[in-house]
């Protein structure tokens, strides 16, 4: 059984850090958004998948992105799942980073009047992680400096 | 008149119960409400003699805390020992449960079945409704980012205002639209009209979607009685067939997608429909779309073909899909009037649009209707189903 627990990083019987979604925040944790490549069409592939999209390979690598991108869309959220409650309204939006792959995220750090479709943004992650599962610390988007 | 295609089954009955707020009502109660209708209607179907099985189309068990439904419903329209299949596909789990008893059918499985869905939502508190909805997005990458389903289709409308300059006021419109149909049907969860001017003031919910924007929880069921196109005489003069059946699926999250202005699961699935059904979108007459958000039915349009691409907010400005118009949509009010029991929509669309067909819809009837169409989408148009109809008679 692999070890998933505290900031343990799951691992594959070789001791690789296997491309799985919780290894993904795992990263985050660390401060590192991350991708994995296709080791056979060598495509860039955005959430860690276990089949590539492109190729059906199933053997990736890790790759660290930059985490710099333009805003595709977003909304303002006023009325939020409970857990968010505190802090409504928050704006969530899709990113296309530099790299190409397209994530969704909150946006912090921005006046909700000034958002804009192109806006340049840059990734930053939340630190410690919760007690229960899924104890994931979040990546979220600022504008860029 | 196009040359329709071949009948692949057809509609004897439907029922549907009154959407809105039932309170002290339990899903099994709602879907016998509605199963009691659809049998009442059809006096030469007897139901434990000709019905052979149930499909249903339930979204959530967390509502009710009940899961294993089918056996459920069945035993409550008195149809035990037939088997009961169940459904789960979002806000299209009725449809996806329609296509399912047509492939029953297809394969000569059965000749007469029961398809419908139901949901009862209304004794949960909208956060709670809100959590529960969102379970059909990613859980990792959206619901954990904050993402609710009105925050997933208010990225799809700024999208679509900075791509097509599609405002505020016309997706107001089909809120209004959809209020002066639903006026018109008894059993629709709200008869109250509408202004534009309403709609605006609303509170937000994920901008640029407002309240009103957004369909209600709702509690409902809706059935159907299904049977080979060969059998529907032996029931009733006026069957509806189906015609066309197309479904499609795309990611389940909104961001790895080419283009959140479009819905790749209802042009897809169209695309069959329409080729199945030998017709084109000009030969629609009604049609009844999934307008979970006001923005999801101007993108309908476009994905539909009863417009260009760009073009649905002016089709609502034109006031064409008004009763009276070139292409009513959502004559029973839509999700928005009519009410969205999560489960239920897909086979309530179906129930209208058999209602239309037969010369049943009252007020809201579309004159001379021959032909119309259904478009149910789950989730963030993770799943989608379109479906043609024509009269039988």
């Amino acid at each position: 059984m692999a070890d998933s627990t505290h900031n343990g990083f799951v691992r594959g019987t070789d001791g690789q850090i296997l491309p799985v979604i919780e290894n993904f925040y795992r990263f985050c944790g660390e401060r590192k958004l991350m991708a994995v490549r296709c080791m056979s069409c060598r495509a860039l592939v955005w959430p860690p998948r276990a089949i590539c999209p492109k190729c059906f390979h199933d053997k990736f690598e890790w790759q660290q992105l930059e985490g710099k991108g333009q805003l595709l869309t977003y909304t303002v959220i006023h009325f939020p799942p409970t857990q968010f409650q505190a802090i409504a309204p928050y704006a969530v939006g899709i990113v296309k980073l530099l790299e190409g792959v397209q994530l969704p995220g909150m946006i912090r750090n921005v006046k909700l009047e000034g958002l804009r479709i192109g806006m340049a943004l840059q990734t930053d992650f939340e630190s410690g992680v919760l007690k229960e599962w899924p104890r994931w610390p979040r990546y979220f988007f600022t504008p860029t400096d | 008149m196009p040359t329709l295609g071949k009948p692949i089954a057809s509609i004897v009955s439907a029922g549907i119960s009154k959407f809105g707020v039932r309170e002290g009502l339990y899903t099994r109660e709602l879907f016998a409400e509605a199963a009691m209708e659809a049998f009442n209607e059809c006096p030469n179907l007897n139901p434990r003699r000709d019905v052979q099985a149930l499909f249903v189309g339930m979204m959530s068990d967390s509502y009710e805390h009940q899961a294993h439904v089918a056996p459920l419903f069945l035993d409550w329209i008195g149809l035990t020992p037939n088997p009961a299949f169940r459904t789960e596909g979002a806000c299209a789990s009725s449809s996806v449960a329609m296509r399912t008893a047509l492939f029953a059918i297809a394969s000569k499985a059965y000749d007469v079945v029961i398809v419908g869905g139901v949901e009862k939502m209304t004794h949960v508190s909208t956060t709670g409704v809100t959590e529960i909805l969102a379970m059909a997005s990613d859980f990792p990458f959206e619901q954990w980012h904050g993402i609710s389903f009105p925050g997933i289709f208010g990225m799809m409308a700024v999208d679509h205002m900075h791509r097509y300059g599609t405002t505020e006021e016309q997706m107001a419109k089909v809120a209004v639209k959809n209020h002066e149909h639903g006026y018109l049907n008894p059993k629709a969860h709200f008869q109250k009209l509408i202004t534009v001017n309403e709609v605006l003031a609303s509170k937000p919910v994920a901008w640029p979607l407002k309240l009103y924007d957004c369909c209600p929880r709702s509690d409902g069921a809706s059935c159907l009685i299904l049977t080979s196109p060969d059998m529907a005489r032996k029931f009733t003069d006026t069957p509806v067939n189906i015609i066309g059946s197309g479904q499609a699926q795309d990611t389940l999250s909104l961001f790895d997608r080419e283009n959140f202005s479009s819905m790749k699961v209802t042009r897809l699935s169209a695309e069959q429909a329409y080729k199945q059904a030998g017709v084109s979108p000009g030969d629609i007459d009604v049609a009844e779309l999934h307008d979970c958000f006001t923005i999801a039915e101007i993108i309908a349009y476009e994905d539909l073909g009863f417009c260009q691409k760009g073009k649905g907010g002016h089709l609502i400005e034109e006031g064409a899909t008004c009763l009276g118009g070139r292409i009513p949509t959502n004559t029973s009010g839509g999700l928005k009037a009519k009410g969205h029991p999560v489960g239920a929509t897909g086979t309530a669309q179906a129930c209208e649009i058999y209602l239309q067909l037969t010369n049943q819809a009252g007020r809201r009837q579309v004159n001379g209707a021959e032909i119309g169409l259904t478009e149910n989408v789950g989730g963030s148009a993770s799943t989608g189903v379109v479906q043609i109809y024509g009269r039988g008679d």
